[in-house]
């Protein structure tokens, strides 16, 4: 091993939920070396496979694309594979779960209200004809593609849905990640289905309980800037209102 | 770790038993971003606040010279100095905040590119200047 | 391939219309309010500025314009006021439940207020 300080270390307090043997969750505390090079999930890591083979946590790529590993780092919704444990020392650092969604077990959440909604605003090219194979494929400027492009970075990791208030205050809230992939189909030129998406996010419980907190765009690790896609999505929803209300004869489909 | 008894038998296996947590009543102390968020919302009492002084004001003005000038008397009293100190605090927070985030919710698009979020910014705080001179201006001058 | 119906189309939200009025309220409160305010609050009080003679006073807001953007003023800004308040209840307060009462109470002042300095302003 190269010249690392292996007698340096760092505490973990760890959220415990073990629904077979408590009721409510704990916390246990485990040190772990601190290395430069590692992040909180090499720590997780180095728990599961020294310290306590039990803990449980979610984790994939380890080099933040696949939205996985999002827990909470003291307090903040961070993804794991992307927080250095020497940003946080001496620590200790708490490690708890997604904030805002039920717990299953230790750092596990339960993303089954997520997935309902995401299917709900139709995150799928929605074309009113299929065009035929013989047509060829579908062209795009790069000024298209701009248009919508910072929308598909949305990884899904749900820190956004931990650090919005309303969310954990009203959680019939749709959410922001919902409303910037909504977005990003509503903008691809391709995309015929921006009509039927706005009926279902312009309900009450769809993203007019957004009072612009802003968090989720700071807490977003691809920059999608969920927060943006709400506002400018509000400006055209109330647009979309008011020609239904001046001009209910254009209200085709 | 040594084996632990079921201390409660209402558990059972592969069926995962969610545990909520309660959202606390005074969340928004947790964090600074959040505290900056309710005070930037509760600028819009300061805003209401002068909105009713405003009317008054000019109400005083139609019911003549002595009501006018009652009403300044008031004006000048610590308690009203005191509170429009705090409500300009307040609605310069609001203008401040309104306009920074004004370029999140404006996309206008010119042709194939859409405006850059500078100049929408900088096009708000010249209008900002250019009311606020006009009517310091108006005020001053009549 | 047919177009997917979707089975969750709620009713459509009528918040809209008060968004509408809360983002025009923002704006010509964000523009007007804060010279305004330091003028007759704090400037002409406090003697920074010259106070205004009642005439010139009388001169300037009789005139129906100035009226007219005086009622803009106070009106929409009531009314952001009044969208901003109702939903810092529901989340300051957790009064997300009484949303009704709340709505109600929180726009009923912003018409009542408007009116009342429509009213005042017609008969100036």
């Amino acid at each position: 091993m190269s010249n690392q300080n292996t007698t340096a270390t760092i505490d973990l307090e760890v959220y415990r939920y073990r629904p077979e043997i408590e009721s409510e969750p704990t916390y246990d505390t485990f040190t772990v070396p601190l290395r430069s090079d590692w992040v909180i999930l090499d720590a997780l890591n180095y728990i599961k496979d020294e310290l306590d083979g039990s803990l449980s946590y979610r984790w994939s790529c380890q080099m933040g694309v696949c939205g996985s590993c999002g827990m909470m780092a003291n307090g903040e919704p961070t993804l794991t594979c992307a927080s250095f444990l020497k940003d946080f020392a001496p620590g200790p650092i708490r490690v708890e779960p997604l904030a805002n969604f039920p717990v299953a077990r230790d750092l596990i959440i339960s993303m089954d209200d997520f997935m309902e909604k995401l299917n709900r605003v139709h995150p799928w090219l929605v074309t009113d004809e299929e065009k035929p194979l013989e047509e060829g494929e579908y062209l795009q400027t790069p000024e298209q593609v701009d248009d919508y492009k910072q929308y598909s970075m949305c990884i899904n990791c749900l820190l956004c849905y931990s650090a919005c208030p309303i969310y954990g205050l009203e959680p019939s809230f749709i959410g922001p990640a919902v409303i910037a992939l909504a977005q990003r189909y509503n903008l691809d030129s391709r995309d015929e289905g921006s009509q039927e998406r706005m009926d279902i996010l312009s309900t009450d419980d769809g993203l007019w309980q957004c009072t612009f907190v802003g968090e989720c765009s700071e807490v977003c690790p691809k920059n999608v800037d969920p927060a943006g896609a709400i506002q400018r999505y509000k400006v055209a929803s109330t647009k979309d209102w008011w020609k239904s209300k001046l001009m209910p004869w254009s209200n085709g489909k | 770790m040594e084996q632990r008894e079921m201390s409660y038998g209402r558990y059972q296996k592969n069926r995962p038993m969610l545990y909520h947590t309660r959202y606390p009543i005074l969340w928004w102390v947790k964090k600074w971003a959040y505290v900056r968020f309710i005070l930037r919302e509760l600028t819009s009492v300061a805003v209401a606040f002068y909105v009713v002084v405003l009317l008054f004001y000019v109400n005083s003005v139609s019911q003549g010279p002595d009501s006018f000038a009652a009403f300044n008397e008031w004006l000048r009293s610590p308690l009203s100095v005191g509170l429009h100190g705090i409500a300009i605090v307040a609605v310069l927070y609001h203008s401040i905040t309104w306009f920074n985030l004004a370029p999140k919710a404006l996309v206008i698009r010119v042709g194939k590119k859409s405006i850059p979020g500078r100049v929408i910014l900088i096009t708000h705080y010249a209008m900002w200047a250019i009311v606020s001179t006009g009517l310091y201006w108006l005020i001053t001058t009549t | 391939m047919q177009q997917q119906s979707s089975k969750h189309i709620g009713k459509r939200s009528n918040e809209p219309f008060w968004w509408a009025l809360f983002g025009a309220g923002g704006m010509i409160a964000a523009l007007c309010i804060p010279v305004l305010l330091f003028m007759t609050g704090l400037a002409i009080p406090l003697g920074w500025i010259d106070a205004p003679r009642y005439e010139s006073m009388f001169t300037l807001l009789n005139n129906p314009l100035s009226r007219l953007a005086i009622l803009a003023i106070v009106s929409l800004s009531a009314f952001h006021w009044a969208h901003r308040f109702r939903f810092t209840l529901y989340d300051g307060l957790h009064l997300k439940h009484l949303n009704a009462p709340v709505a109600f109470f929180c726009y009923g002042c912003a018409i009542l207020f408007s009116a009342y300095a429509a009213f005042s302003l017609y008969s100036f």
